[in-house]
């Protein structure tokens, strides 16, 4: 696989959209026609060259160009936008709209990502080690069309909302995550190891939520069904027992939370209500 | 400006012109007999076609209603962005778009005049607010009566000539066109909640003899007692009506029993009524499971009865918002597709809704409404009473018109969409069978000269001299092209006009607006006898103390807001 390395001058000031930093554009092109590629900062149009050292080979096909980018980069907006193949490696923290409608590929970021990490998402991978903040995986304000294939891995935390009208697909987050976890979630699925906020689910009309660690509560509209020995997410199976709850009833949903039974030991009143 | 447009292929059917090869002429915003060939600007048209101008009577551009769908629907304004160049403004919105994103928009599709059809008396300052940033088209707008508190109440007790009155104060006060009626009665019993007569509304289509509960004026004489009024006061246009149980199946009977109920009023030379997006008003069948098309039974009756004419309401697969003044109808809508949706009470006057729908090629209802459109079109026999629309935005943006055309004008073209719409749609449909297929000349009537003339607008929608200088140059041939086959040249020729003229200027050349100038706003001034005006006047300030937010003078729209204010006086009598 052809490298090519993009190193920041200096550091970025006002707002970029790096919607061009993609495989499929770079794919076949020259360093030099890459160096002249344009994109907005701010108000004006500005060249990648003059932002960033350029150096490497590229590949001719998508699927062969591996693009490592060095240096803060929180300022740069819709890195990979659209991307249907190859490799992004972000050296450091990446800012909001990592993998804009990314149909397939893989996106990397060794830092934090900012908000709507995933953005309609259709397909791919992507992983981040640090933490990541609100909308994981959403759709565009208004939009009913989330996140609808591909997997989110974020290692840290998560913010508010993730998963917010997500279809399908699976969101992991290894860390705790905020409120309104899977919120108009209409199917998909969204793996959390650390503790929520709360608020699971809300409107909610398909899809799985699984909390492996504390939750404040459950929201009043979900029904208990049961206590299941393990889930299934893709093909593994998560170690439980987990309280499974559907709703919400608020939307006639038939959507999942499922909660981890021994760190939950104020839910324990609701197995009252298993028929 | 003198301007000459030389060797183009023709279309004027009001002066009978089909696809001859002329010159047109142009001075001073008026089509005119000859120029002076060595001192006018030439435009060489040779092998293109040129029609007049495009009159649009039913898009829905302007007033709250637009801006409600802009705020409701951000989603829709991400993917569409217009950027700004030397003579654009920016705007955004796919099927909402930003004011002057329309006028651009429509300039592009070579039409230069746009009819608002619904707004309320009470917003009409806003609507001509949102004119003024409508660049390039000539405007006008319908005002809402049908379920207006003073029109209700002066039908039901049998005072027309009071009826009259107010309309004709109304009209004047707002700067509006024409009497628009949206569902009559319904809309009224709606805001108040009114359980018994809305179990009518969703279990079956309406019965026009339902009376209005608190009013006890029925549908019936509301829209019989308009078209009256619209004959008393001799407007330009005649009652441009949204029928009762609107997108319910089974409601083609309703249409049809609404065309009927004013068959006699109708004199001669003049239709009575007009029928608007009656695709939404023609499905037959008792639910979502059976229904069928209506549109034979429709036709049957406009094909034979002169007062009537109609408009399609094409439904285009695409997603887009549907806004209406029938607010009971858009909460229907909300419960079938579960999509977000708001409601306006326009105090004692008017509702409102809208819902986004993304029309979907493999959903049965959806693809029924697309045939029943087709059908409707198709089996006219008179093109001059049939117009071809999408009410925009409820049936598809008008963007979309060229791929509506091309429907008409090719088999093709429609078999190639019936091939991927819902496989029990087609079987039900009769629209395989249809053969015919609109000629350019026969589009030039439906998309310019008939809407203009039902419009009473006299220099709009034909090029003879005297006409206004609107006209629309497309880069095909018509008399070369094989419109079924090349139906997507057809379709890429009508997208982007090579020019459009407006008033005599260039304002689009080869796709791309290149000037932007204001357009005219048309309004009615009845003229009214003092006395009728006198007997309204205390229950005019009687209703506007007791029931409005707003004092009876500042609901008056003062002429410095109406952007070229073009009125059109009209005699009582």
């Amino acid at each position: 696989m052809a490298s090519i390395l993009l190193k920041l001058k200096a550091k970025v000031e006002r707002p970029l959209d790096a919607y061009v930093i993609s495989p499929d554009v770079f794919a076949g092109k020259s360093l030099e026609e890459i160096k002249n590629l344009e994109m907005w900062q701010g108000n004006k149009k500005v060249k990648l060259g003059e932002l960033f050292d350029v150096s490497g080979e590229v590949g001719q096909k998508a699927d062969d160009v591996s693009i490592t980018m060095e240096g803060d980069l929180s300022k740069a907006r819709r890195i990979g936008k659209q991307m249907m193949s190859g490799k992004i490696f972000v050296d450091g923290n990446a800012g909001l709209y990592v993998g804009d409608g990314m149909k397939g590929g893989e996106i990397h970021v060794k830092g934090n990502a900012d908000s709507w990490l995933g953005f309609e998402m259709k397909g791919g991978m992507i992983e981040v080690e640090g933490d990541a903040r609100d909308f994981v995986g959403a759709g565009y304000r208004g939009s009913k069309n989330g996140m609808s294939g591909g997997t989110i891995t974020i290692k840290g935390r998560a913010g508010s909302e993730v998963g917010c009208f997500m279809k399908d697909g699976i969101i992991r987050v290894n860390g705790d995550i905020g409120l309104h976890t899977g919120i108009h979630m209409q199917g998909g699925t969204i793996l959390v190891f650390g503790d929520a906020d709360g608020r699971m689910g809300s409107q909610m009309t398909g899809g799985k939520v699984i909390v492996a660690g504390k939750v404040p509560d459950i929201l009043p509209s979900f029904l208990i069904d049961d206590v299941k020995p393990n889930v299934k997410v893709g093909a593994d199976k998560i170690a439980g027992p987990f309280y499974s709850f559907t709703g919400d009833m608020m939307e006639g949903g038939n959507g999942k939370v499922f909660v981890a039974v021994q760190k939950n030991e104020h839910l324990k009143k609701k197995e009252a209500y298993i028929l | 400006m003198e301007l000459l447009i030389k060797n183009g292929v023709v279309y004027d059917p009001k002066n009978g012109i089909d696809g001859e090869v002329m010159d047109v002429a142009i001075r001073d915003k008026k089509v005119v007999d000859r120029v002076d060939e060595s001192k006018a600007y030439v435009i060489d048209a040779s092998n293109k076609l040129i029609m007049p101008g495009g009159v649009d009577l039913h898009s829905h551009i302007a007033g709250p209603k637009c801006n409600i769908g802009r705020m409701l629907r951000p989603e829709d304004h991400y993917k569409d962005v217009e950027p700004r160049t030397q003579v654009k403004r920016s705007g955004v919105g796919y099927s909402v778009p930003s004011s002057f994103t329309i006028g651009y928009r429509y300039a592009i599709l070579g039409y230069t005049t746009v009819f608002e059809p619904a707004n309320p008396p009470l917003k009409m300052l806003h609507c001509h607010h949102e004119f003024r940033d409508i660049p390039i088209l000539d405007k006008g707008c319908f005002v809402m009566f049908g379920n207006n508190w003073f029109v209700m109440e002066y039908l039901r007790d049998n005072k027309l000539d009071e009826c009259a009155a107010y309309v004709a104060w109304t009209l004047d006060a707002t700067k509006g066109y024409a009497i628009k009626i949206v569902d009559p009665g319904c809309v009224e019993a709606w805001k108040w909640g009114d359980v018994e007569f809305l179990d009518i509304l969703w279990g079956r289509p309406e019965e026009i003899d339902e009376p209005v509960p608190r009013f006890g004026v029925t549908s019936r004489e509301i829209v019989r007692g308009l078209c009256k009024v619209n004959k008393l006061l001799n407007l330009p246009h005649p009652i441009h009506v949204h029928a009762n149980g609107l997108g319910t199946p089974g409601n083609y009977q309703t249409t049809i029993d609404t065309m009927d109920c004013v068959k006699d009023l109708a004199e001669e030379d003049r239709p009575a009524i007009h029928m608007t997006h009656v695709q939404f008003n023609g499905y037959a069948g008792s639910d979502w499971i059976t229904i069928r098309s209506g549109a034979h039974e429709i036709m049957k009756y406009v094909n034979a009865n002169k007062h009537v004419t109609i408009d399609l309401g094409q439904v285009i697969f695409t997603d887009t918002t549907t806004m209406t003044g029938d607010g009971p109808f858009e909460y229907k809508l909300h419960l079938l597709t579960k999509n977000k949706w708001t409601n306006a009470d326009v105090e004692s006057e008017e509702g409102a809704g809208l819902v986004p729908i993304h029309y979907k090629k493999s959903n049965f209802v959806h693809a029924t409404m697309w045939t029943i459109g087709l059908e409707l079109a198709l089996l006219a026999k008179d093109p001059w009473r049939i117009f071809m629309t999408t009410d925009h935005p409820n049936g598809g943006p008008f963007t979309h018109y060229p791929r509506a055309i091309t429907w008409l004008m090719s088999k093709e073209a429609r078999k190639r969409t019936l091939d991927k719409i819902s496989k029990r749609a087609r079987s039900r449909s009769d629209l395989d069978n249809m053969d015919r297929e609109y000629s350019f000349y026969e589009i030039a009537i439906a998309t310019r000269a008939a809407n203009a003339r039902i419009l009473g607008l006299k220099d709009k929608g034909h090029l003879g001299v005297g006409a206004d200088a609107d006209v629309a140059i497309y880069d095909i041939n018509p008399r070369e092209v094989d419109q079924s086959r090349d139906y997507k040249k057809v379709r890429k020729a009508l997208s982007k006009a090579a020019f459009t003229i407006k008033e005599g200027e260039i304002v689009v050349k080869d796709g791309d607006i290149v000037k932007s100038i204001e357009g005219r706003t048309y309004w009615v001034k009845p003229n009214l006898p003092s006395d009728l005006m006198n007997a309204i006047t205390s229950d005019l300030t009687k209703k506007f103390r007791d029931y409005y937010t707003v004092e009876m003078e500042n609901f008056k729209i003062h002429d410095r807001f109406v952007t070229r204010s073009t009125p059109m006086p009209t005699y009582y009598g």
